[in-house]
């Protein structure tokens, strides 16, 4: 099942975050793919569902958001610079040298809070953050974003039996299934299925959803904690590249490094029609 | 000594809230007080050394000091990505408390036995790498640790280690001590061998070389200073290090001396580029690489005067 393919149209605002990604890749390069597939679960998070100050990041009281999959940097940075973290003409020096924004989620950008980029991190630092919150009797949750790709790690597994072990209903563990790694398809690099019964079986209570779908996704957490007791975990249904219709399913797209002013006008001419 | 590590993180603990105690999968009751007194800040994580790495990080990002103790080769074999990524590059204060340092666990064989950890922790920016020499001064590293801002790698010995530190000394992260002195040779070295050292310069002593003893508890930072003023006057620099001779004591003593133009020949006492291929005892290991202390001092005499060594020897 692919939750994605139901094919809820992209509105005004999701296409305007795409177009940040877009900016961000004046540098020739980027995760594309990746980043597109996240876009309406950052948005959602951080227009409906965080308790974040952007002009105070450091702020103790707020929700963590990690971003595991760090390479899909571009997706965060264009949500975080359109809620005013750091100005949005940051984006148009992504990669570059001096640049605040590199290729890979850096904690020293103002709303990153952790820096990622080799995959398996985050969880194991969303653990210990939620464990943190605890002990600091604080009611701030921690959502932290892997990858499909990523649940390859044995890290994330260590990390959901630490979860479970501490009853961390204060953490969610969200997986943006877009069902392409680097290489390919998840079901002949490294099959996943059944993803939502193997986080079940480690003691996470489990949604699946339409990850473009910011109506569900709103709706999805705002049933957060899905069970007194438990982690939770989020299977995001979704679709590489999507809203650009030549990238959408395509594992070329994971990582483009050929970017021209060419393909810059393909990729914003794609994202109107799409 | 690992006793004293984890009885000074309970005093620690009982002091200041913020200080954290985590286990992989130790031994039965090992801190029970820690937990009976204090259960919401002790941890007990099972076999997962990378995931407690990457909890550890996310703790201390709150402001907690957690101390993690497992296994060292568990540490910086297993966990490396995780200390270099979740503590090191976010330069948090996560203590690595690293049980058997060195030949510690020769019986338990070449899986256990941690010879390369300090050239891997000292490799990492922001890591600073402690190996004390006997109980009371592992003490003084983990009280010193509390208000360390860094990442902190801390080498255990096997335990029951002749005291040779003393508090008069003094303690201070980063300060070499010199634990004796002489003008014929320098021997600079580090955790248990700075003991073995002692004994070996007694030996040279009453073969007429008088040797310095420069202990060196903080690998990372290192002394520069004290290293290089003891060094520029010697014959001969001598590191001694439970530990492989690629990327230890001896190379970042080497690394000193080359940066400043020190040029006095150095004699590196380290284990060879090799897995130890044997079992035992950590004893009986330092011994078939040359490392107890009448080895130290019959090299040395080799090294000073190829006649004084055969002397010696015969």
């Amino acid at each position: 099942m692919n939750l994605a393919e139901t094919g809820v149209p992209l509105d005004s605002r999701s296409k305007h975050l795409r177009s940040l990604v877009i900016d961000g890749l004046s540098a020739g390069r980027g995760h594309v793919g990746s980043s597109l597939s996240l876009i309406e679960i950052i948005r959602v998070l951080y227009d409906d569902v965080l308790n974040v100050r952007p002009a105070e990041p450091e702020w103790p009281d707020r929700d963590r958001f990690i971003l595991s999959k760090g390479h899909g940097c571009l997706g965060l940075y264009a949500v975080l610079a359109d809620h005013g973290f750091f100005p949005v003409a940051e984006l148009k020096t992504f990669c570059k040298p001096g640049a605040l924004l590199g290729g890979h989620a850096d904690a020293h950008i103002p709303g990153v809070e952790a820096s990622t980029g080799a995959l398996g991190h985050g969880l194991p630092i969303g653990v210990g953050a939620a464990l943190a919150a605890r002990l600091r009797k604080r009611e701030s949750r921690v959502f932290v974003v892997m990858g499909d790709g990523e649940v390859n790690e044995g890290s994330v597994w260590e990390a959901a039996l630490h979860a479970s072990k501490h009853m961390l209903d204060n953490l969610i563990a969200i997986v943006d299934y877009n069902k392409l790694q680097s290489y390919g398809r998840i079901e002949d690099v490294l099959p996943l299925e059944p993803l939502a019964d193997k986080w079940r079986a480690f003691g996470f209570a489990v949604r699946e959803v339409d990850g473009h779908d910011v109506n569900a996704l709103g709706e999805t957490f705002a049933a957060l904690p899905f069970e007194k007791g438990k982690p939770n975990a989020v299977i995001a249904h979704t679709l590489k590249g999507r809203g650009i219709s030549f990238a959408e399913l395509d594992a070329t797209w994971h990582h483009k490094s050929t970017v021209d002013a060419v393909m810059i006008e393909r990729l914003r001419a794609a994202l109107e029609q799409g | 000594m690992r006793q004293s590590a984890l009885n000074a993180v309970y005093d620690l603990a009982k002091r200041d809230p913020r200080v954290l105690f985590i286990g992989s999968d130790l031994g039965a009751g090992v801190l029970e007080k820690f937990k009976a007194e204090m259960p919401d800040r002790y941890f007990m994580e099972g076999v997962s050394e990378a995931a407690i790495i990457g909890m550890s990080a996310g703790l201390a990002m709150d402001g907690f000091i957690p101390y993690f103790n497992t296994i060292a080769t568990f540490i910086t074999r297993r966990g490396f990505e995780q200390v270099a990524v979740d503590l090191c590059l976010h330069d948090l204060p996560v203590r690595l408390l690293a049980s058997g340092g060195g030949a510690v666990y020769a019986p338990l064989g070449p899986t256990h036995m941690a010879l390369e950890d300090i050239a891997a922790m000292r490799s990492l920016p922001n890591m600073t790498v402690f190996a004390p020499v006997d109980a009371p001064e592992m003490t003084r590293v983990i009280e010193a640790t509390l208000s360390w801002p860094h990442p902190a790698y801390i080498r255990f010995a096997k335990g029951g280690d002749p005291v040779v530190s003393s508090p008069e000394s003094g303690f201070a992260i980063g300060r070499a001590i010199v634990m004796r002195k002489g003008a014929d040779a320098l021997m600079i070295s580090t955790g248990v061998m700075t003991s073995r050292a002692l004994i070996a310069a007694e030996t040279l002593g009453a073969s007429g070389v008088q040797a310095s003893v420069l202990h060196v508890h903080t690998i990372k930072p290192l002394d520069v200073e004290s290293i290089c003023t003891a060094a520029a006057p010697s014959s001969l620099v001598v590191t001694i290090e439970e530990h492989s001779r690629i990327g230890g004591l001896g190379s970042a003593v080497a690394d000193a001396l080359a940066d400043a133009g020190i040029v006095t020949p150095q004699l590196r006492l380290a284990f060879p580029d090799e897995f130890v291929n044997t079992y035992g005892s950590q004893d009986s290991v330092l011994q078939s690489v040359g490392l107890q202390p009448p080895q130290i001092a019959q090299r040395i005499l080799r090294a000073l005067s190829p006649r004084q060594g055969e002397v010696a020897i015969s």
